[in-house]
């Protein structure tokens, strides 16, 4: 195909792509190194009956006329990365050089916003794309076992906690675990404690998202094993069994192998999808026990006094660093293949 | 073929599987089933059988079922004017995706080139940015060039963010087209045009149907971009759903928005019933899921 042929027909695609994702990149650098206005103090006098009185107050006319002239605020350099409520470096170091042992470290580390919703992140990541994926290939196998009849209604029902809108998905289950729902109540019930609840337990809570985690995206590693399954190559299986394979030698040596390529793909988008870990937070209310990176930003712009846009630049910037991170194997990869190819 | 495996993993393997229906399918009967009570049964603290029974529901309306909190969540909280909206988005994002994706994914598909290959690439890093982060670089301009709050700019939003997307979809369905077709069209005195419009669309009709499925659904689905995005009268379904939340718990009215919780969740029940088929090949296509 000519040059000129395939920038006509990409034109559109590439041009929203750079004005709605490049460009906000872009701008959510720039402004993760500008923070608000401070407040401009007026002192005006008040003369009553009994004397003066200075009082001071904000100068609103002053302030709107700043942010119509610089609407980012005033240039901070990289303050809003190191202050508190994101790398805390002197919170951290001073963690560091005075501390009562690893479990008293992780404990104050755990105070600060940014490593408590990193830490969350990571472990809704690294917790819920293995087990998700091991729910999948086990509903799969079981799947492939049972009558053609019924795998269609069966793939129906499997496909539902998929397929329903996150936060409407979370919102059920946290209606389910509230304490007079049937699930709370039953954990109540089971343990003995009548005050067990989402609110009190930052265990249970991330337990919970955690199990809501596996439910929703188990489904996906399902279908794609599933699918996968149907490819087995039946004389390989055939053989492994005439040569005396048990069943799961035949699962463990021609099965998974198979699957194998299937299952790094299903693990790239899993990982992808699950770092940006945000709408069970807001479904749960889990905010006092667990939070994301992707709920840290979201918290700065709907922020009740006016929206931090440089708190927010600077989490987005560094949750974006985390996806490329995430991302670097695969890129890195891709380029050697490529590279062998052209050679 | 005769099922030769041992009872006993014949069992453990029904057992797991009904667990695992169960589990996928019990939230939502549960909830829809409880949609009807009155919220003392529906959270009830004192047995989960008063919301199978709706023994408070008879107490405080005289039947076992009751309307009043679809009642409550449509009409005395307008809940049809947010479904108008999300259907207008829903519908306006699904074409113009498909319309811009399909001719990008069937450049890429066609071009050998090295760069095409890099923009898959570079729709692969895309499809993994945080929705929220894109947001919080959208905000200041937006506010600036006033076109914050109404919906064509999420429209326009949503569909960018798709893209990547998209482009993968449609890109992989393209592959499995023969090229010999277009290019025959070519020798025939076809323009590249005429022929992807008179040649090869005609029989991308199900990879189509398709990628507008999963289009579909992120516009549907997207909490992060129209919340933060649309102004309080433009609110579609799911953030108004989440703010509706905050302003009725306070009023003890949980159960409107478990009313509106279910009249969201029906939409895909229904749209999982009729492309189970192209849902399921969709996400094994080889492709991304949305």
């Amino acid at each position: 195909m000519p040059h000129r042929t395939f920038f006509a027909f990409i034109f559109p695609s590439l041009l929203a792509m750079v004005l709605f994702i490049t460009l906000p990149i872009f701008s959510v650098v720039a402004q993760s190194f500008f923070v608000e206005h401070d407040a401009i103090l007026t002192t005006v006098e008040n003369c009553g009956p009994f004397g003066c009185e200075a009082e001071t107050k904000v100068d609103t006319e002053a302030m709107a006329k700043l942010r119509a002239e610089a609407p980012m605020g005033k240039f901070a350099g990289f303050s809003n990365y190191l202050n508190r409520n994101h790398l805390a470096v002197a919170e951290v170091s001073a963690i560091f050089s005075d501390n009562n042992g690893p479990r008293d470290i992780g404990a104050r580390l755990m105070n600060l916003p940014f490593y408590r919703a990193l830490a969350f992140t990571l472990a809704y990541c690294f917790f819920v794309t293995p087990l998700a994926m091991a729910l999948g290939f086990a509903v799969a196998l079981a799947v492939n076992t049972i009558p053609k009849l019924l795998r269609g209604p069966t793939i129906f029902v499997s496909l539902l906690p998929m397929i329903i809108t996150p936060l409407v998905g979370s919102l059920i289950l946290s209606w389910m675990f509230n304490p007079a729902g049937i699930l709370g109540a039953g954990l109540q019930h089971l343990t003995g404690d009548p005050t067990l609840s989402l609110r009190a337990s930052p265990a249970l809570t991330w337990a919970v998202l955690l199990l809501y985690g596996v439910w929703t995206n188990g489904p996906f590693s399902f279908v794609v094993f599933y699918a996968g399954l149907q490819s087995v190559p039946q004389d390989t299986l055939e053989s492994a069994k005439m040569d005396g394979a048990t069943r799961w030698q035949a699962v463990r040596f021609v099965i998974i192998p198979h699957l194998m390529p299937l299952a790094t793909f299903v693990a790239l988008v899993q990982l992808m999808d699950n770092f940006r870990v945000f709408e069970p937070i807001v479904g749960f209310s889990a905010e006092a026990n667990a939070t994301s990176l992707s709920w840290l930003v979201y918290n700065d712009l709907v922020s009740q006094d006016s929206a931090q846009f440089g708190s927010a630049g600077a989490t987005s910037v560094m949750t974006i660093i985390g996806v490329l991170i995430l991302l670097a194997p695969v890129l890195l990869r891709t380029w050697r293949d490529f590279n062998r190819k052209v050679v | 073929m005769v099922d030769r495996r041992p009872l006993a993993l014949r069992g453990l393997t029904t057992g797991f599987l009904a667990v695992w229906l169960i589990a996928a399918l019990f939230p939502f009967a549960w909830t829809v089933w409880g949609s009807f009570k009155v919220e003392a049964d529906f959270f009830s603290r004192e047995s989960w059988w008063f919301a199978i029974e709706g023994t408070r529901t008879q107490a405080q309306t005289g039947g076992s079922f009751t309307l009043a909190g679809y009642e409550g969540a449509w009409i005395k909280n307008e809940f049809w004017k947010p479904v108008i909206n999300t259907l207008i988005v829903t519908i306006c994002v699904t074409c113009i995706s498909l319309f811009v994706g399909t001719l990008g994914g069937y450049a890429l598909a066609r071009s050998g080139q090295r760069y095409a290959f890099w923009v898959l690439i570079a729709a692969l890093v895309f499809r993994a940015m945080p929705h929220i982060t894109l947001v919080s670089g959208y905000l200041l301009p937006f506010f600036q060039l006033n076109i914050w709050g109404v919906l064509p700019t999420t429209i326009i939003v949503l569909v960018a963010i798709n893209q990547p997307f998209t482009l993968w979809m449609l890109h992989s369905f393209f592959l499995s087209i023969p090229k010999d077709l277009d290019e025959s069209a070519l020798v025939d005195g076809c323009t590249r045009f005429q022929a992807f419009r008179m040649v090869i669309m005609p029989v991308m009709w199900p990879g189509v149907v398709t990628t507008g499925l999963f289009s579909f659904l992120l516009a549907y689905n997207d909490f992060a971009v129209t919340s933060m995005l649309l102004s309080q009268d433009n609110q579609t379904m799911i953030p108004k759903i989440a703010s509706f939340l905050g302003s009725i718990q306070n009023e003890g009215n949980v159960m409107y928005a478990v009313a509106a919780v279910v009249s969201a969740t029906v939409p895909l029940f229904v749209l999982v019933l009729f492309f189970q088929r192209q849902i399921v090949s969709g996400l094994t296509a080889g492709a991304v899921k949305g």
